[in-house]
């Protein structure tokens, strides 16, 4: 799943990136195929190219390796808002047909069964960025018909809903999970699986996920992860991490 | 023009910080006020409003410890780590007392305190679209351009009774400086009606140093001396940040009978 994430990134593009899973791909990205990749973290930190992986959105590393550290005002205000950005990098508790994210709370908002941390940058990330790429566990629970909450607007209910707001990124282009690809349909907006890993089969993915899935006409199958992904990947550490 | 008093902690928590107080503490992960917030608990603060982007450790202990009657964040969770279990406690079973939110985006708060800083009652921004958050925040509206008739969020300014921010350094006459990630700290502090400082140390002269930020002495109410004062969080330049605390209070905060082991321990000893 993280090198199929890592693989979703082109070299010198600008990406805001959410901590977790997104994080890690997008650094596997850049000692990849994108060194130039330009990773942008909402603590303020711009370019970072941090050695090891950080635990936080704001660990030192991030700042010290940084082209430059603004404030976070500026970095939502300046860098973020007008649409500077290509891609934004998130993941999410619950994601629905239409990739909308929900971060907040698993059922009602006044007497949630499960509380979550809430929104973070990730309403305006997928506002303004060029695209929205989504990376996350593809389970049942997780991959529902509504969210319960929309923390993160996606393609809201259907064609059309983001341009009647006035959101001029193009939302979420690709769902990332560890068993394979969602894209929208260009037509519906509906995500569709469009590939599996392999060794996945189309019932497993179905099996995991809440609504009745579109299964593209030509379904691939995702290269497997090649020799040198998986060691870039196996040696990179979170920061104060020992071992493996 | 009245400049910063250099005082002890407790005695700057004693005279800023009041019972029913909105209080910030601010540190985007990095200088995270925890000698200030432990020092609150100390003095048993009750009713605050805690106000904070990403309420960390710090907002959990408090939260647990019994000081917060309302808290107005974006993100609440053990960054890399998992959930704030002393703050969901609190949501779920009002437990040590019930807990009010007030819960925004990153881009609105930041927004908000941007407001607070500079004089204004609300923020602009493009913003919320598409979200539920609205629904349940009264702090958040619509606003029409006056030049293009475009429809804009607005989201109401922030102005805390007091906010504390831990910085690296600051001189005798208590200027203050501060470098690395600076997030939201500078407005922070200029939004809030007193304020309070803690450093790693106080030296004869603030050395220029590459992105630091100084807030002048006469925008300060009191500095602090807390050396240590960000831990678990970090200082950048003085010590790395305490990824495996950060690890630990999971469990410690899970169990009501392991934090209120936590929160005497804490208690017991002299800030």
């Amino acid at each position: 799943m993280t090198v199929a994430a890592a693989r979703t990134l082109r070299d010198g593009q600008v990406c805001f990136v959410g901590i977790g899973l997104p994080s890690r791909a997008a650094n596997l990205a850049r000692r990849l195929h994108a060194p130039e990749l330009v990773l942008i973290y909402e603590s303020g930190t711009i370019g970072s190219r941090p050695e090891e992986l950080p635990l936080s959105i704001g660990d030192g590393i991030l700042a010290e390796s940084a082209r430059t550290v603004v404030s976070v005002p500026e970095i939502f205000n300046y860098w973020l808002q007008p649409g500077r950005i290509d891609v934004g990098f998130l993941s999410g508790a619950q994601l629905d047909r239409f990739g909308n994210i929900n971060t907040t709370v698993i059922g009602e908002y006044d007497e949630p069964t499960v509380r979550l941390p809430g929104a973070g940058g990730a309403p305006e990330i997928a506002a303004h960025c060029r695209e929205v790429v989504i990376v996350m566990r593809h389970a049942r629970r997780a991959f529902v018909e509504g969210v319960d909450f929309v923390t993160t607007m996606g393609h809201g209910s259907g064609p059309g809903d983001r341009c009647a707001l006035g959101l001029r990124g193009a939302g979420p282009t690709t769902v990332i999970t560890d068993l394979g690809l969602l894209e929208p349909d260009p037509e519906t907006a509906e995500l569709v699986l469009t590939a599996v890993h392999e060794g996945v089969t189309v019932e497993q993915v179905r099996a995991e996920t809440g609504w009745e899935l579109v299964i593209a006409d030509d379904l691939a199958v995702t290269a497997p992860p090649s020799e040198e992904e998986l060691s870039t990947l196996r040696s990179m550490r979170t920061v104060g991490e020992n071992g493996p | 023009m009245d400049v910063a008093t250099i005082m002890s902690l407790p005695e700057a928590v004693a005279e800023l910080v009041h019972d029913g107080d909105a209080v910030a503490l601010e540190g985007f992960t990095h200088l995270i006020p925890f000698a200030a917030g432990h020092e609150i608990i100390r003095q048993e603060r009750r009713d605050l409003t805690l106000v904070r982007m990403t309420p960390d450790l710090v907002y959990d202990q408090m939260i647990g410890a019994g000081c917060a009657a309302k808290l107005v964040f974006s993100w609440g969770g053990n960054p890399g780590v998992g959930s704030l279990h002393r703050m969901r406690d609190a949501l779920a079973n009002g437990w040590p007392r019930p807990l009010e939110i007030e819960e925004h985006s990153h881009a609105g708060m930041a927004n908000r305190y941007v407001a607070g800083a500079s004089g204004l009652p609300f923020a602009v921004l493009r913003g919320y679209l598409g979200t539920d958050l609205p629904l349940h925040t009264s702090t958040v509206a619509t606003v029409t351009c006056p030049f293009t008739g475009e429809e804009l969020a607005a989201v109401a300014a922030l102005n805390p009774d007091v906010t504390i921010v831990h910085a690296q350094r600051a001189d005798r006459a208590g200027n203050v400086q501060l470098w690395g990630i600076t997030g939201v700290q500078k407005e922070a502090v200029l939004a809030a009606k007193r304020s309070l400082v803690t450093v790693e140390e106080i030296v004869d002269e603030l050395e220029p140093t590459p992105g630091a930020i100084v807030l002048p002495a006469w925008v300060i109410d009191a500095v602090a001396v807390a050396p240590r004062g960000a831990a678990p969080s970090y200082a950048q330049g003085y010590y790395d940040r305490d990824n495996a605390a950060y690890r630990a209070w999971d469990a410690i905060s899970r169990d009501r009978d392991r934090f209120t082991a936590w929160l005497e321990e804490l208690k017991g000893r002299a800030s």
